[in-house]
């Protein structure tokens, strides 16, 4: 009963991979089952949420309506390719610092997105990252402590010496 | 999860291969270009091809040559397109205004333009419409939103149909008896279920918009939130100016169109509303009577998001003021 | 003895207690590496789907699931008579079952389970089973419900399909009435809404053929699902394993057990296979247990000068199918009216009704956000009538610290004057304040919330937190406790205390936390009470570790015991710090002198004041108060209401980690702010009852172009009670935003919403009724006539009571173990 599985080669997260899985499968489905990769999230695969965000050939894009039969020979990163070895990508790191991941769910798909966001724009406003965060929901946050993660993490791109304000930790006075 | 069911999917590389794999794959086959309406739909059962061709490796529909644009362009694509930012502004805001970033980066102007009309009896799941044992749009006999009516009222909820059929655009399609031109107005009908005058082997190749001569356009959107929400009323004003004396124009209206998006199933053209402002300046007076004129025909349904009586007043403010934008602009 | 830090010291006693932190488990959330419950998978694992009924109110006449068992990769169908047991999150209202047994109760409600080799075959199996019912007439609303005793949804209750009726009196009313200048009554009503946390529920079940059954779930309160499976199941506790994973988002929705936890447990045990469920997000609505919609008449004397007379406040909740936390969520819509300003005479009437809709519960804020908005509305409506500021009348009349109110709750630390006088100055209220022009305009709100509640789910005399401490000799420390960490930070709290204890780094410390097999009992992670008592239990393991090991330090440093300090990862004598050796060193001296290095600490609130019955609900440890000021944009040609900016000061007693206060209390504004502007649970009651919007596209959520700036301040005005001085943070600031925006609308454009959320169409049909010249307001018109009870009637403490009843609350249903809890 089940269709024969398709095959395809793909570039992910800098390295080639070749994966056969059954043909009607979306990305998110290739992603989590697989190839084991659980960091890409859903929320509702519909893409109403933002949640299941990968970026496809350096864009941001909704895996969970990219069919898996669409990625052949094309360039995929995920969550698990952010970090460089064992040193954390400075939004992972900015994310960590100020709290922007409460619950996590969300976050794998905030960083990407703001990854590509800064690859565009390294040096967005708030209401240039509002406008590019604005396709992916997050509960915990109120999305404050990721609008000032995006923001530190782009100062430490643009190799500034940049902390986190004490406003953003402990309040206003 | 939310699954897709399965099917058969088929990457074609020329336009004629396209035709023909969907003649081999007969009803039961589909076209999809960014898969952002026909996948959700799929996962709810709402379609269910057994064939699925992909439009995405044609490079004829990826084109973009002056005015005339490839249907497979992304939304993301369409809007950042620098000229048209100058010139086609309408167009390029109505597609920055689709859903989010991300299903822009997917979504296409042709998805856009063929996007399956919307209703929230429809746009559920299997298992939720068999609560209400269906509809007469999917697997059902009735028409929830109006019980005692023949036909599907489901809505028209695309940012650049209005204003592709405001602005006077004409779409090229390609099928299997050969390719034919429609002007936009033409190619949509007021009906839920039949909304398109496209056949279903058709493929909506290029979209012909007219050149910048004297003419501009705006499109405003209602919607709950800045982001992710359809339209639930889209007004898209086109005002062509009378010409004056040299570059000069008279301040004069000579033609207008005014369309409504998310009030009909189809973008409803409102020539009174466009009558009211023909040979005027676009003055208050005028701009009111133009108003009263797109309200009293929108009849927005109890099958989106809001009230649908403050939508139908919403009209009236939506129009005044996009008709405002226009006169502030010149 | 080591120096006690407990929570009189100044913050300059403490090291890692306050500061901003990252929490121990950041850096595996910004890795993706964090395991959620439908990120496991199990070899030989199994999927299972649930067939829902159809149908909001049926009775289930015949099931037939023969041709689904056909298909091809099923494994196993379950249906209501395999899991005959009730259950329920309370043990008054043990109303639910795993699977319909003879009726359905709302469209959503599973009926049928099936596991199969994948989750396309499981679905394809849910349309093979046939069902048959026998539709009843649905109960679509609480008037509904008022007005149609039967058919009964439920054959319990207190009076036809009212599941819950309370009537409480705590001094004479009418004589407070009488003695005020002004008396003023308002009705307002809260619309539903849900939680939306942004992972679905998931559970993965594991049997192994020696009776031993591991259920994984995306559960806030593992120790109940551990009761609730061996109760259905008829399994020994001591043979059920519960894990709660890392939680996607929870806000109260995760706090029931639910009957897909308990089918996947069932089809484990039958097909000894994994079996695994991912809800899909319209099933997530479907579990809801979210905000009760809730009706409320609210009637105040007060004196010219503001002091309250008496308050007597009405509430009618919508509780849909089942009980799930309801009795405890109807009270607490009368619970906390008294607990900000004084309120010498107090009436509370709350009725529950079942309706036939998925079950409401407790949401962030639990069964408060609705009161405190009406009475924040009323008392702005207040205020104008005496003429006074509306931040000049909650000034006064404040409850004072260290206080009872008149429902007998013990307020310890308070420091709402602080908070109000803080938003008051940072947002420029005085210079806005009916200054703005036409469209713009500011409203102020406060609110209190519970830091954990006095009494337990169900009756007991045993911890309500527990905590296990383990020192290795190579100076590594473990804590166990059975909390939940659901993004709020549960596990850092632990790390932090103990860290902070014992003179070492957060991240020294391991943290264990809830599983049933490894950790001792929390009681999970709701009603704010986690790091309130898990930090006192954790306080009271390391200090007990500290003074161990001190004890056995001692000889070796040549100080006498009371000297011994840590810190810096060293254990040494105050008097020369110098003198001194490693955390590691000291720890073997201990293991050395007296074996293996383990403590325990537990926490058990202290008894409540009140002694009548309903007296369960409301006591807690410690309150937290908030304060805010929103600024809105009002849009009068649509009635469209933005708000740019809101001010939140909040009194959480102390920051445990500042980083973390600061992320909850940004992420209660905008789950505020959604409520107020946008969210609701809508339902087509002409239509089967059908959720009109169960998709995340439909059901609004603010994004981060509603979302407002927010001006924080942090109040530390430490409680006794708290670890540290700690209260709570996590829900109270939600409460103040939905009541700040109501007033600022009025403030901008003169009308008011009694009504939340405050939508466009109500905005636009107030505005219209003003410009005809009637009443410019959006609201509900009428309260119904209930079946009350006799009332309790309980005098106040400044009226010669001693917490107990005078007369009523004879003859009515069997002590509730949830209100009336361990005094019974």
């Amino acid at each position: 009963m089940p269709d024969p599985k398709a095959k395809i080669a793909f570039e992910l997260n800098g390295e080639p991979v070749e994966v056969a899985f059954a043909p009607h499968k979306t990305l998110l489905e290739v992603l989590r089952e697989d190839l084991a990769l659980t960091g890409t999230k859903h929320g509702c695969e519909l893409g109403e949420c933002g949640t299941c965000t990968v970026l496809l050939d350096g864009a941001p894009v909704l895996s969970c309506l990219v069919l898996g039969l669409a990625c052949e020979g094309r360039r995929v990163k995920t969550v698990e390719g952010l970090a460089q070895g064992s040193r954390l990508h400075p939004l992972q790191e900015a994310f960590a610092a100020l709290g922007a991941a409460q619950c996590g769910y969300c976050t794998p798909a905030f960083l990407l997105t703001a990854d590509a966001l800064l690859t565009d724009n390294p040096s967005p406003g708030r209401d240039e990252i509002k406008q590019a965060l604005s396709g992916n929901l997050c509960r915990c946050t109120g999305y404050i402590k990721i609008y000032e993660a995006v923001e530190l993490a782009a100062a430490r791109l643009r190799g500034e010496r940049a902390e986190p304000t004490r406003e953003s930790l402990y309040g206003s006075r | 999860m939310l699954r897709l069911p399965s099917f058969k999917y088929l990457q074609p590389r020329t336009l004629k291969e396209a035709v023909a794999m969907k003649a081999d794959a007969g009803p039961e086959g589909m076209y999809v270009a960014g898969g952002t309406d026909l996948y959700p739909n799929m996962k709810r059962r709402h379609q269910e091809p057994r064939t699925v061709i992909s439009l995405m490796g044609l490079k004829e529909l990826r084109k973009l040559d002056g005015w005339t644009v490839g249907t497979c362009l992304t939304l993301s694509e369409l809007s950042d397109v620098p000229t048209f930012r100058q010139s086609h502004r309408a167009v390029a805001h109505a597609a920055e205004l689709v859903s989010t970033p991300l299903l822009r980066n997917m979504g296409t102007l042709g998805g856009n333009l063929c996007l399956d009309t919307r209703c929230n009896y429809y746009d559920q799941t299997y298992e939720w419409r068999k609560a209400i044992d269906f509809c007469m749009k999917k697997d059902g006999h009735i028409c929830w939103v109006a019980p005692s009516s023949p036909r599907c009222w489901a809505v028209s909820s695309s940012d650049v149909a209005p204003v592709a059929v405001a602005i006077g655009a004409e779409f090229r399609l390609v099928g299997p008896q050969g390719e034919r031109v429609v002007p936009a107005g033409r190619f949509y009908h007021n009906d839920g279920i039949n909304y398109l005058t496209k056949q279903p082997d058709e493929i909506l190749v290029e979209v012909r918009l007219p050149a910048p001569d004297g003419w501009d356009a705006v499109y405003h959107k209602l919607r709950r939130r800045g982001s992710f929400d359809f339209p639930v009323l889209g007004v898209a004003a086109w005002v062509k100016w009378e010409p004056g004396n040299g570059n000069r124009e008279t301040g004069r209206v000579a033609e207008a169109r005014i369309v409504l998006g998310g009030v009909a199933s189809w973008p409803q053209e409102i020539p009174e509303a466009a009558a009211a402002l023909r040979g005027c300046e676009l003055g208050d007076d005028a701009i009111a009577r133009a108003a009263a004129a797109a309200y009293r025909p929108a009849k927005p349904l109890d099958n989106t998001d809001f009230d649908l009586s403050w939508r139908k007043q919403m009209t009236r403010v939506h129009v005044t003021r996009a008709l405002e934008e226009l006169r502030g602009r010149r | 003895m080591a120096r006690a830090k407990k929570a009189a010291d100044g913050p300059t006693a403490l090291r890692v207690v306050g500061k901003a932190l990252r929490k121990v488990d950041a850096t595996a959330k910004v890795l993706g590496v964090t395991k959620f419950a439908d990120d496991l998978s199990l070899p030989r694992m199994l999927y299972c789907k649930l067939l829902r009924s159809p149908h909001p109110h049926a009775r289930i006449v015949r099931i037939d699931a023969t041709r689904a068992l056909a298909l091809p990769g099923v494994k196993a169908v379950l249906t209501g008579k395999d899991l005959p047991i009730p259950f329920g999150i309370l043990p008054v209202s043990q109303d639910e079952h795993a699977l319909a047994l003879d009726k359905a109760r709302f469209v959503g409600d599973p009926v049928a389970g099936v596991a199969a080799v994948s989750e396309e075959v499981a679905t394809a199996a849910l349309d093979l089973i046939a069902v048959e019912y026998e539709p009843l007439r649905p109960i679509k609303d609480h008037l509904d419900a008022v007005e149609h005793p039967e058919p009964r949804i439920h054959d319990y209750g207190d009076h036809g399909n009212l599941h819950k009726l309370i009537n409480l009196e705590f001094g004479d009313v009418e004589a407070g009435f009488a003695a005020a200048d002004v008396v003023r009554e308002d009705l307002l009503f809260f619309e539903g809404n849900t939680h939306l946390p942004m992972e679905q529920h998931a559970a993965l079940a594991d049997w192994s053929p020696d009776g031993k059954l591991t259920l994984w779930s995306s559960t806030q309160t593992p120790h109940y699902v551990h009761r609730a499976l061996a109760k259905v199941l008829e399994l020994a506790p001591a043979r059920v394993r519960v894990i709660a994973t890392t939680n996607g988002g929870a806000f109260g929705g995760k706090s029931d057990p639910f009957s897909h936890e308990i089918v996947v447990a069932k089809l484990a045990m039958l097909t000894g296979r994994p079996v695994k469920i991912t809800l899909t997000r319209e099933e997530v609505f479907y579990c809801h247990r979210g905000r009760h919609p809730t009706l409320m008449w609210v009637k105040t004397g007060v004196k010219q000068d503001g002091a309250i007379t008496a308050m007597h406040f009405k509430s009618l909740l919508d509780g849909g199918g089942y009980g799930s936390y309801g009795v405890a969520s109807t009270y607490y819509t009368g619970a906390l009216q008294t607990v900000t300003h004084h309120v010498p005479r107090y009436k509370f009437q709350g009725a529950r009704a079942f309706t036939n809709k998925p079950p409401c519960g407790p949401k962030r804020g639990h069964g408060t956000p609705q009161p405190r908005f009406a009475l924040e509305v009323h008392f702005d409506k207040i205020a104008e009538q005496l003429g006074i500021d509306p931040a000049d009348f909650r000034l006064k009349h404040l409850v004072p610290p260290h206080s009872l109110t008149a429902n007998w709750l013990r307020v310890g630390s308070m420091g709402l004057a602080e908070c109000i006088r803080k938003v008051v100055a940072g947002s420029g209220w005085n210079e806005k304040y009916r200054k703005l022009p036409y469209g713009r305009g500011v409203g102020l709100a406060c609110s209190s919330y519970i830091t954990g509640a006095g009494l337990p789910i169900y009756w007991n005399a045993m911890p309500h937190s527990g905590v296990q401490l383990k020192c290795d000799r190579g100076g590594g420390v473990t804590v166990f406790c059975g909390s939940t960490e659901i993004g709020q930070g549960s596990d850092s709290v632990l790390a932090i205390i103990v860290a902070e204890v014992l003179g070492l780094d957060p991240f020294d410390i391991a943290v264990v936390s809830a599983d049933t097999d490894l950790t001792p009992v929390d009681l999970g992670s709701y009603s704010s009470r986690v790091t309130l008592m898990t930090g006192n239990a954790a306080i009271q393991a390391a200090e007990r570790a500290r003074d161990l090991i001190a004890r056995h330090a001692a000889p070796k440093l040549e100080a006498p015991v009371e000297r011994i300090t840590f810190a810096g990862r060293r254990v040494f004598d105050a008097a020369s710090p110098e003198r001194g050796i490693s955390f590691a060193e000291a720890v073997q001296l201990a293991e050395a002198a007296a074996g293996t290095v383990g403590t325990v600490g537990s926490y058990t609130p202290a008894a409540g004041a009140g002694k009548y019955r309903g007296a369960g609900v409301g006591p807690s440890p410690a309150y937290s108060y908030s304060a805010c000021v929103a600024l809105v944009d009002v849009d009068p040609a649509t009635g469209i209401v933005q708000v740019p900016k809101i001010w939140i000061a909040h009194d959480v007693g102390r920051s445990i980690n500042a980083a973390a206060v600061m992320g909850q209390i940004e992420g209660s504004i905008y789950m505020g702010l959604g409520e107020a502007l946008m969210e609701e649970m809508a339902y087509r009651g002409n239509r089967n009852v059908v959720h009109k919007i169960p998709s995340l596209l439909e059901y609004k959520s603010p994004t981060t172009l509603e979302m407002c700036d927010v001006v924080t301040y942090v109040v530390e005005d430490p409680d006794p009670n708290g670890p540290f001085g700690a209260k709570e943070c996590g829900q109270g600031p939600l409460l103040p935003v939905p009541p700040a925006v109501a007033n600022a609308v009025y403030d901008a454009v003169g009308v008011r919403i009694d009504e939340v959320p405050i939508t466009p169409e109500k905005v636009f049909k107030a505005l219209r009724r003003k410009e005809k010249g009637e009443e410019p307001r959006f609201g509900p018109l009428g309260f119904p006539d209930l079946p009350w009870p006799e009332p309790i009637r309980v005098a106040p403490p400044w009226e010669g009571g001693d917490g107990r009843a005078v007369e009523g609350g004879k003859g009515r249903e069997k002590a509730v173990e949830v209100t009336a809890g361990r005094r019974r």
